[in-house]
């Protein structure tokens, strides 16, 4: 099957990894990812102003267009399913933001939040099946992993509707399908420093060392993630502790792509 | 042709000020069979109801409509008001121009329209009332308890006391509930079970109180004033009549792993046991899934011991059915399970306890005696930390959205005697709010802080850890607006409360409903709060709603007032609005009767003439009005349109129907 999909701007330069095993992995599942044409930046943190309207328009774009293919909207990167989902959430329950929207983009039909965003974590316990990847394994990846859910796939809880803010299983369930053996820490829905990271290095420092410490405490031999920024924080400033990898990557190795 | 009066009440301005009233009995005063309209500031007081009375009398009214409140608030008045002037009390209706009309409008237009179309679709029915008489139906002076906590333990007595036979139901082996694992109680400190097991101890021997321990409500068929009540007394392999609680059977059986439930699983108890000291009845119980005998057939040594020969490995649960006037529920509540709770580490952590827990582990009577011990290494903790609101007042769905109401209050305490008893323990409470109103809460809570310095924390935990042998406990300090950690050598969840499980079968028994939480709904959240909104059912203690000692001392005893005003009458006044069945169109299609929740149908054999001298003989419906609720059920699912009910027929509903479409 084919779904529109949203690679967002870091997945085309520094995680072009992430985008292209990805993709590959899909395929090998049986799900052709669709790139939609002309996408532009999602916007990235500012469209959480509520009293601005233009850096919403870029992500309503992208839910317009996979609206008229198919209606789901696949994305790969945390901050930009953050950032889409929280958008489209106000386009479905904001009328003002709606109508001023809309009254700027002028689309064939107004936009109002119809279609359904789903993380590529969500896309393969919901479409593809986690029971369907286990099938499909072919090198089960039999080492102990720690999920790192860090913030954005997480909350506001309400509206990414992704997992139990407080008690997330979704990756540890993905770890399970691939043939690992999941590590349940404290610190893996804590926030890793984020772009804090720009201005001061102390606090990622602090925040992902105290994540890969717990992790390895626990007893994992490695960390995986779904988002660009916390690779990059739990790598650079976790002192090394433990390997973090995308999850994307374990899949791959898994399906033997 | 009928005269029909019409009274259309202001309310004070709760209907006045949105609808014109003076407009609406105006209106009315042009419809046809309105002989009388007339308004009035507050209908059904006093000076209102003589109005009625003499209007009823001076225009010979043949029928009455009362623009008014919900029926639920004032029918009976109106109904005994008409009464009163020689009226049959079943020709009034009231037309709700209050909850249906002005309370949910703003507009006044559009309010009056549609108070006029409600008192129009009233007059639409009462010209098709017909006058009914109430039956009567005999009081059984017998009243069942379910659940013998405090709340039952209370509403028995004071039902015994006032002279009725009164059986306390209840599914341990040992009345006391929740109240018995208790330490302290709050406000003024006095020990649970010196005030708690008294009251056992009365129950036990009144003469009027009989207790079923270790028994359940089975099946409950009748209504109020005649409940036939199926009780099961579960098997305990030891006959009641002849154990002495002497408890050599405790010290000499060999199988002693089993969790004691009593001190929340934090030690361990014989396969026999008497649940504890104080226990009542003092009898012991075998748990069948424990004892070796029950188990494998070899073993047998407490029968051997007992010289009192109560031990019966061969007891099976055996039935009682005994008839009742009414029933009060009083089934309890539980601590909820904390597995969507993984964030405070309660499962990994041997020291992260509840507070139920932690009542055991300070009670003199618990596994420790009373010294506090944490239970992993049984070394005194110099560091507690309280953590309140563990799944109340939650909405992401993990929790229950309701406040407990009880963890202020017992968190304060908990804090307060361990700093009383051990005062170089720090203690902390992480809390959203404390809320304390109650007599001498608020003055108790203060102590906590004042007296005793323990340090409140406004914020709620976001994880306990386990780092280099510590609790570390991190949350947000809203007051200082920073994130901290704590680190602890205990950490106590204040967890939240919810009905006991067994309410959804006690409730379907009993056909009482229950909301969304669980907990049992009362007839009227302010004016009827101890009744069920089945006839004959009350409710005492957390099975309501979350409550703490006092205020479910209190409502035991109202529902005591309640029962005694129920089983001091002799006979009761039946509803005659029953279900009528049409004989001629009964086919006996059985559809009326598997509806039915009160088994007030059942099918006799008539004989009907067929004209030309021939008869035959049918199976019809045949409803014992004695029995039936008036709800309706049996007239929708009839499918010949047999079944009617009166004072609601069919007719009725449709004249009312067709008075609210037309225009």
């Amino acid at each position: 099957m084919k779904i529109s999909y949203y690679p967002g701007c870091t997945l085309k330069t520094k995680a072009k990894d992430l985008d292209k095993i990805a993709r590959l992995c899909a395929s090998v599942l049986g799900v052709e990812m669709e790139e939609i044409e002309n996408w532009q930046c999602c916007g990235a943190v500012y469209p959480m102003g509520t009293d601005e309207i233009a850096t919403k328009l870029s992500a309503v774009r992208a839910l317009d267009h996979a609206k008229k293919n198919g209606g789901k909207l696949l994305t790969l990167c945390s901050a930009c399913h953050n950032v889409i989902k929280r958008t489209n959430e106000d386009m479905k329950t904001n009328k003002d933001i709606r109508f001023r929207a809309n009254n700027y983009l002028q689309l064939d039909e107004p936009y109002g939040g119809e279609t359904e965003v789903l993380h590529y974590l969500e896309m393969l316990k919901t479409v593809v099946g986690f029971d369907n990847i286990k099938k499909a394994v072919k090198n089960p990846l039999n080492r102990k992993i720690g999920a790192y859910y860090g913030c954005l796939l997480l909350r506001p809880s309400g509206v990414m509707a992704f997992d139990n803010p407080e008690n997330p299983t979704i990756i540890e369930d993905f770890i399970r399908a691939i043939g690992g053996t999941p590590v349940i820490y404290p610190f893996r829905n804590e926030c890793c420093g984020a772009y804090v990271a720009l201005k001061n290095k102390d606090l990622p420092k602090q925040k992902s060392c105290k994540v890969l410490a717990s992790a390895k405490e626990k007893g994992a031999e490695e960390v995986i993630t779904a988002c660009p920024l916390c690779l990059y924080n739990l790598q650079v400033n976790g002192d090394g502790i433990l390997p973090v990898r995308y999850f994307t990557e374990l899949l791959a190795e898994a399906l033997g792509v | 042709m009928q005269r029909i009066g019409v009274f259309i009440c202001w309310c004070g301005s709760n209907i006045a000020a949105t609808v014109d009233v003076k407009k609406v009995a105006e209106t009315i005063k042009s419809e046809p069979g309105v002989v009388y309209s007339e308004n009035y500031q507050y209908m059904c007081s006093e000076n209102g109801q003589q109005l009625i009375k003499q209007a009823i009398k001076e225009h010979n009214l043949t029928g009455i409509v009362v623009g008014s409140c919900s029926p639920r608030m004032h029918e009976a008045t109106f109904r005994k008001t008409a009464e009163a002037a020689g009226l049959n009390p079943y020709m009034v209706e009231i037309a709700n121009i209050r909850e249906h009309c002005s309370w949910i409008h703003k507009d006044m237009d559009e309010a009056t329209e549609k108070a006029i179309v409600l008192v129009r679709t009233a007059i639409a029915k009462v010209k098709l009332n017909a006058p009914l008489q109430a039956g009567e139906s005999p009081v059984v002076k017998r009243a069942l308890v379910i659940g013998g906590g405090i709340a039952g333990i209370q509403a028995a007595l004071d039902i015994a006391d006032a002279g009725f036979e009164v059986d306390i139901v209840e599914k341990n082996a040992t009345i006391g509930g929740r109240m018995a694992q208790l330490d302290k109680t709050f406000p003024t400190l006095d020990c649970s079970a010196c005030i708690l097991t008294p009251k056992m101890v009365d129950c036990a021997q009144h003469e009027k109180i009989d207790i079923l321990s270790y028994s359940e409500v089975e099946e409950v068929k009748g209504f109020v004033g005649n409940f036939n009540v199926k009780i099961r007394r579960k098997a305990r392999y030891v006959d009641e009549t002849k154990c002495t609680g002497c408890k050599i059977c405790m010290e000499k059986c060999p199988s002693k792993k089993g969790l004691n439930t009593f001190n929340m699983g934090l030690n361990n108890r014989p396969a026999i046991h008497i649940p504890f000291a104080q226990a009542i009845p003092n009898v012991a119980v075998i748990d069948p899934e424990q004892c070796i005998k029950l188990k494998t057939g070899k073993c047998g040594i407490c029968q051997k011991f007992c010289g009192a020969g109560a031990i019966d490995y061969e007891q099976k649960d055996t039935f009682v059915e005994r008839e009742y006037g009414a029933i009060v529920v009083a089934t309890g509540f539980k601590p909820i399970a904390l597995d969507n709770f993984n964030e405070y580490g309660y499962a990994e952590n041997k020291d992260v306890i509840t507070s139920l827990e932690l009542e055991r582990l300070m009670n003199a009577a618990g596994p420790t005696d009373g010294v506090l011990l944490r239970p992993s290494d049984g070394k005194h903790p110099k560091v507690i930390t309280f953590i309140q609101c563990v799944g109340s007042r939650d909405t992401s769905g993990c929790g229950k959205p309701y406040c407990s109401k009880i963890c202020c209050m017992y968190t304060a305490k908990h804090a307060m005697l361990i700093r009383e008893k051990y005062p170089d323990t720090e203690v902390h409470v992480f809390y959203i709010d404390v809320r304390t109103p109650g007599k001498n809460y608020d003055e108790f809570y203060r102590r906590a802080v004042e007296q005793y310095g323990v340090d409140y924390i406004k914020g709620m935990v976001g994880k306990v850890y386990n780092e280099n042998g510590k609790l570390m406990v991190q949350g947000s300090n809203l007051i200082d607006n920073e994130q901290i950690t704590i680190e602890s050598d205990l950490v106590v969840l204040a967890t939240a409360i919810e009905p006991e499980p067994s309410i959804r079968k006690v409730a379907t028994l009993l056909t009482a409903s229950i909301d969304t939480n669980n907990f049992l709904t009362e007839s009227h959240a302010k004016l009827r709060p101890v009744e069920s909104p089945t006839a004959g059912v009350y409710l005492a203690g957390v099975c309501q709603g979350p409550k703490d000692i006092p205020e479910t001392v209190s409502q035991a005893s109202a529902c005591a007032a309640k029962v005694i005003g129920l089983l001091a009458k002799d006979k009761l006044k039946t509803n005659p609005c029953v279900a009528v069945p049409d004989e001629m169109m009964c086919n006996g299609c059985s559809q009326c009767a598997n509806v039915c929740a009160y088994g007030a149908i059942t099918y006799v054999d008539k004989e009907f003439r067929l004209g030309g001298g021939k008869t035959e003989i049918r199976r019809v419906a045949s409803v014992n009005p004695a029995v039936c609720q008036g709800c309706g059920a049996c007239t929708v699912t009839c499918p010949s349109g047999t079944m009617d009910l009166k004072g609601f027929s069919s007719k009725q509903i449709m004249s009312e129907v067709e008075a609210i479409c037309k225009k």
